[in-house]
C-alpha cells in the first residue's frame, strides 16, 4: 500500500477524499469491530435458530410451497462460474450462462407454449405488473380486467406498477365454482386492454374452460393474461391452448422459499409480440469460426440502451434461480416433474378429503394442490392452537376460511399429525 | 454450425418407462436425463463461463468484489430456506430481526432515517423511490411531473422515473460533473426529483454537491441518490449529510453479495424520517425483544414485491456487514487506492482519461484514438480476455467516447493491477489485425451477434424449424 500511495505521490489515503466536502466527512461508522467468519456465523445462527422451519414445523400455507430440492441442483448453482458472475455481456467469456438461458427460454416455452421467455423478473407479482405495462404499449384501451380472488400482495404490487399509467383495474367476480365468472358482454370491448386469469387460480382451482376463455379474449380484443404453475403445466394444457399472448408465473423449480425470496418471475409471450417483451433475452447465433455461440440480443428494448424509453427499467433479476430452475427440470425430466405434480394433487386431495371427515367443508373440489377450507371454528384461533401443537395452518381468508398448500413434502404422516392435531383443536372448542 | 456443447434436449435420454400416466396434457418435450448426464453437463457448461474467482474482473459500476464464501454458507440454513414468508410472526422471529437490524446499520452507514428491504435490485430500488416521490407531492397536494438526471446517468434512472409516469430531463455535464447552472436552468416548481450518482459514473465526486441540493431544496424537489457507487464513499461520507432524501443501495455491489449471472440482488431504500410514511409495506417494528410486521400504514405506497425482498440475499449483506464492521471504511480506501493507481499506471502506457484528475472508485478510459488505427473499445475488450482478464464495461458513461470504464474494487493486489497495466500495454503495441479477432483463447470465437437478432432462435423449438 505505501508503494501505491508513493507512485502516486500522496501521503497517506485521505488526500484521495479530498474532493468530498469537509463538513460532511467522517472519522467513523458507528459500527462494532470487525468480527471473525466463525463468530459471524455464530452470531446468525443463533438468530436463525429462533425461526421454525418447514422441519421444525410443518406448514400447510399456499402461495409459494416448500419442495424437494434434488441435491444435484444445489451443486450446480453452487459453481462459482455460474454465482459470481455478471450479466452476460461479455459472450465469449459467458457461453455457460447464455447457453443455461438459452436451454431456460426453451423449457419455459415447452411448459407454457409461448414461443419466447425472458430470462426473469423478480418475481410473479412484478411479473404480473410488467406483463400489463406490455399489454397497454401493444393495446392502448383503459381498463384492465384481473380476479376478485387474487392475492393481495399481487395486487397492491400491480396497482404499483401501474402508476405511471392511466390504466383502471376492473374485477370479475368468481361463481360458486370458485372460477371466473366469464362474462364477456358484461364489459365494453372498446375499453379493455387485458384480461388477467389465473390458472389454478388463487383458491387453487383448476379451470378447463379453454373455448369460452378463448371468446371472451378475443371478443374483448385484449390481450390475455395467464399467470400459472410449472408444476401444473406439466400435466394439464398450456395457456397457448387458450390463446394466451403472455404467461407468467413463479418459477420456484429449484429455488426454496428462503423467507419469500429470492423468487423467479417466469415471462413468456409470443413471438409477435417479443419487441414489447421487457428484461433480457439470450439468441442462438455463430461465432466467426461457424460454431455454436449464444449472445444477449435485442437489447435495444432496454434501459442500457434506450434509457427513458426502454420496455422495462429492469437491469439485475433473478438469473440464477433461472438456473436452478433449468437444472431442477433437467434432473427430473419430463416424467419426474408428472410424477411429483400427480403427487401434489394426490396429497391434496387425501389432506381435502381428511378435513372433512372431521368437519370442515371444501366449497371448490376440482383443485391443483391448493384448496380451501372452511372451518367449524373459528381460523384465526385454530391456527394459534395449532402453532402450540407444532403445526403450522393455512392462509387465513377471512373469519372461517383457510387456503391450504400441499406438496410432495406433505407426506401421509405429516398430513396424519395435522389432521390429528386440527381434531383435538376442534375438541377443545367444543 | 459446429455445436460446443450439445443442448439439453441434444443429450441421450433415458429409456421411457413403461407405465402410462392419466393426464390431460399429451405432449411435453422435455428430455428425461439421468443425473450423471446432468451434471456432466453443466459442469461443462461452467467452464465456459468466466466469474470473480477466475480472476480479475474489473467492470465499471458493477464492483465485481469477492464474495466470501462465508455469505453462501449462511444462506443455506435450513432455517432460511425452508421458511415460509407467510408464518405466524412467531415463527420467524430469526428472519425479522435480520431484516431490523440490517436497516439500523443500513441507516447508520447511509444517514438515512428509515430503510425498507422490499426491493429486489437497484432499478427496483429506484422504481420504488420513484413511486415515494410521486406519493410525497401527492400528499402535499402538488402535481410535480419532471425528474432530472444528469447525461451520466445509469440508463435505469430515467427508465424508473419513466416508469412511474415522470417526464425525464436530461442537463448536460460540464467538466465530468453536474454543470450547477443547467441544473438551476431546469429546477421550478414543476421538478419532484434529481436523480444523482456521487462519485458519478465517471467515478468523480460530485464536490459541489452540498451546493446542488441547497438548489435542489430551493424549489422543494427531493435528491435521490444512486447508490450504485457507494462503494467509494463506505464509511467517508453519508448520503444523508449530502442532503440526500431517498436512496437505493446495490447489496449486491456494495456489500459483496454475489451478482448471479444478473441477479438474484438487493436493492434497499432508505428515506429520511418525513418520507418514512411512505415507505412500502409492511415495515418491521420491534417491542421489548419480539419484532413483528406493521401493516397498519395508510400512507404507505403498498407493496413493490410478492413478499419482503430477496431475504437470502439480505442475509448474505447482513454477515458481510458483520464481518467487516467499522473496517468498511477500509473497503472504500483500498477501493479508491486501486482505482487511482491503476488508472495512473494506464496513462503512463500511453491511454488517455478524460477530464483527467482524482478518481473515487472507479476511472474512464477513451480508446478514441485508437479509432485511426481501425481499433474499437470493443475490440481491445475482446483482446484482453486473451490475457486472462474479463474487459472493463465499454461505451458506459455515454459522454465518453469509446468508453472503458474500470471498477478494480479494494480485492485486487496490486501485483493483479500491474498485471492487467501490463498486457493494457502490450495490447497497445499489437498489430490492429490481432485486435480486431480476438478473442483466440476463448471456448468460442467473436460471437456475431448483429446475427443473433437477425435469426430470432430463442428457444431449441426455434431451432427445430
Amino acid at each position: 500500500m505505501e508503494e501505491m500511495l508513493k507512485f502516486l505521490g500522496i501521503k497517506n489515503i485521505d488526500e484521495l477524499f479530498e474532493d468530498i466536502p469537509k463538513e460532511i466527512r467522517i472519522k467513523d461508522l458507528k459500527l462494532p469491530p470487525p468480527m471473525e467468519e466463525m463468530e459471524v456465523e455464530k452470531e446468525i445462527r443463533k438468530i436463525l435458530n429462533k425461526n421454525k422451519s418447514f422441519f421444525d414445523m410443518p406448514s400447510f400455507l399456499p402461495i409459494i410451497k416448500p419442495h424437494y430440492i434434488p441435491a444435484v441442483v444445489e451443486e450446480i448453482i453452487g459453481r462459482q462460474e455460474f454465482y459470481t458472475s455478471y450479466t452476460p455481456y461479455q459472450a465469449e467469456a459467458s457461453q455457460g450462462i447464455l447457453q443455461a438461458m438459452f436451454e431456460y427460454q426453451s423449457v419455459i416455452c415447452e411448459l407454457t407454449g409461448m414461443d419466447c421467455a425472458n430470462v426473469s423478473m423478480y418475481d410473479s407479482a412484478t411479473a404480473l405488473g410488467e406483463a400489463v405495462l406490455m399489454a397497454y404499449r401493444i393495446n392502448k384501451k383503459k381498463n384492465i380486467l384481473i380476479p376478485k380472488n387474487i392475492f393481495w400482495h399481487k395486487k397492491s404490487v400491480l396497482q404499483n406498477y401501474i402508476k405511471g399509467t392511466n390504466l383502471r383495474i376492473l374485477e370479475m367476480d368468481y361463481g360458486e365454482d370458485g372460477r371466473i365468472k366469464i362474462d364477456k358482454d358484461k364489459f365494453d370491448k372498446e375499453d379493455i386492454c387485458a384480461i388477467y386469469i389465473e390458472n389454478p387460480n388463487f383458491f387453487g382451482v383448476i379451470d378447463n374452460r379453454y373455448e369460452e376463455i378463448k371468446e371472451m379474449k378475443e371478443e374483448l380484443k385484449a390481450i390475455l393474461i395467464v399467470g400459472t404453475d410449472p408444476l401444473y403445466l406439466a400435466v394439464f394444457n398450456p395457456p397457448s391452448y387458450y390463446n394466451a399472448d403472455i404467461v407468467i408465473g413463479e418459477g420456484y423449480f429449484g429455488n426454496p422459499m428462503n423467507f419469500g425470496g429470492p423468487l423467479l418471475g417466469i415471462f413468456a409471450c409470443k413471438k409477435e409480440f417479443i419487441r414489447q417483451m421487457p428484461g433480457k433475452i439470450v439468441g442462438l447465433t455463430e461465432d466467426k469460426e461457424g460454431n455454436r455461440a449464444f449472445c444477449l440480443t435485442l437489447q435495444t428494448r432496454e434501459q442500457h440502451i434506450r434509457r427513458g424509453k426502454a420496455t422495462s427499467n429492469i437491469c439485475s433479476n433473478e438469473a440464477l434461480c433461472c438456473i436452478a430452475f433449468l437444472a431442477y427440470v433437467a434432473v427430473l425430466g419430463r416424467d419426474g416433474l408428472r410424477k411429483v405434480a400427480i403427487k401434489n394433487m394426490e396429497n391434496a386431495n387425501y389432506m381435502a378429503k381428511q378435513l372433512e371427515k372431521i368437519g370442515f367443508e371444501i366449497p371448490f373440489k376440482n383443485f391443483f394442490n391448493e384448496f380451501l377450507a372452511i372451518s367449524p371454528i373459528n381460523a384465526k384461533s385454530l391456527n394459534e392452537k395449532l402453532i402450540e401443537k407444532g403445526i403450522h395452518g393455512g392462509l387465513i381468508i377471512d373469519e372461517n376460511k383457510i387456503l391450504f398448500g400441499v406438496t410432495e413434502m406433505h407426506t401421509k404422516e405429516i398430513i396424519d399429525f395435522a389432521i390429528e392435531k386440527i381434531g383435538e383443536v376442534l375438541d377443545e372448542e367444543n | 454450425m459446429k455445436k460446443i456443447e450439445p443442448l439439453l434436449n441434444e443429450i441421450e435420454e433415458e429409456p421411457a418407462p413403461k407405465e402410462k400416466m392419466e393426464i390431460e396434457r399429451k405432449e411435453l418435450n422435455l428430455p428425461n436425463l439421468n443425473e450423471r448426464e446432468v451434471m456432466k453437463h453443466f459442469l461443462h457448461l461452467s467452464k465456459m463461463n468466466y466469474g470473480v474467482d477466475n480472476g480479475f474482473y474489473p467492470l465499471g459500476s458493477c464492483t465485481m468484489k469477492y464474495n466470501p464464501k462465508l455469505l453462501e454458507r449462511v444462506a443455506k440454513n435450513e432455517k432460511v430456506a425452508y421458511v415460509h414468508p407467510l408464518q405466524d410472526e412467531s415463527t420467524c422471529q430469526g428472519c425479522l430481526e435480520i431484516m431490523y437490524k440490517l436497516e439500523k446499520l443500513l441507516c447508520e452507514i447511509t444517514g438515512m432515517d428509515a430503510f425498507s428491504l422490499q426491493p429486489c435490485a437497484g432499478a427496483h430500488g429506484e422504481l420504488t423511490g420513484m413511486l415515494i416521490t410521486k406519493a410525497y407531492f401527492q400528499y402535499k397536494g402538488e402535481e410535480r411531473k419532471n425528474v432530472i438526471v444528469p447525461d451520466s446517468a445509469h440508463g435505469t434512472n430515467p427508465a424508473s422515473a419513466k416508469m412511474a409516469g415522470f417526464n425525464v430531463i436530461e442537463i448536460p455535464s460540464k467538466n465530468g460533473r453536474v454543470d450547477l447552472e443547467a441544473l438551476k436552468h431546469v429546477l421550478d416548481e414543476n421538478t419532484a426529483a434529481f436523480m444523482l450518482t456521487n462519485p458519478n459514473t465517471l467515478g468523480i465526486f460530485e464536490k459541489d454537491i452540498l451546493k446542488i441540493a441547497e438548489e435542489v431544496k430551493r424549489v422543494g424537489a427531493l435528491l435521490y441518490y444512486d447508490g450504485a457507487n457507494m462503494n467509494a464513499i463506505l464509511g467517508k461520507a453519508k448520503p444523508g449529510d449530502m442532503g440526500f432524501d431517498i436512496v437505493h443501495l446495490n447489496l449486491h455491489k456494495t456489500f459483496a453479495t454475489p451478482h448471479g449471472g444478473g441477479g438474484p440482488g438487493a436493492g434497499p431504500v432508505g428515506v429520511k424520517e418525513y418520507l418514512e410514511k411512505f415507505l412500502p409495506i409492511p415495515r418491521i417494528i420491534e417491542k421489548n425483544g419480539k419484532y413483528y410486521f406493521d401493516y397498519d400504514k395508510p400512507h404507505s405506497i403498498g407493496k413493490v414485491s410478492h413478499f419482503y425482498g430477496n431475504f437470502a440475499v439480505l442475509l448474505k449483506a447482513y454477515a458481510y456487514i458483520l464481518l467487516k464492521g467499522k473496517d468498511l471504511k477500509k473497503v472504500a480506501e483500498k477501493a479508491v487506492l486501486n482505482a487511482n493507481y491503476l488508472m495512473e499506471k494506464l496513462r503512463k502506457v500511453g491511454y488517455e482519461v478524460p477530464f483527467y484528475g482524482r478518481r473515487m472508485h472507479e476511472f474512464v478510459l477513451s480508446l478514441a484514438n485508437l479509432k485511426k488505427r481501425g481499433i474499437r473499445a470493443l475490440d481491445v475488450a475482446k483482446r484482453l480476455l486473451d490475457y486472462g482478464f474479463h474487459p472493463p464495461t465499454i461505451y458506459f458513461p455515454l459522454i465518453v467516447e469509446e468508453a472503458f470504464m474500470i471498477e478494480p474494487t479494494e480485492d485486487e493486489s496490486k501485483t493483479t493491477l500491474d498485471d492487467f497495466a501490463e498486457a493494457m500495454e502490450k495490447i497497445l503495441k499489437e498489430d490492429a489485425e490481432t485486435i480486431r479477432n480476438a478473442p483466440y483463447k476463448t471456448p468460442v470465437k467473436r460471437v456475431n451477434e448483429a446475427l443473433a437478432a437477425k435469426k430470432q432462435i430463442f428457444t431449441w423449438k426455434d431451432l427445430k424449424n
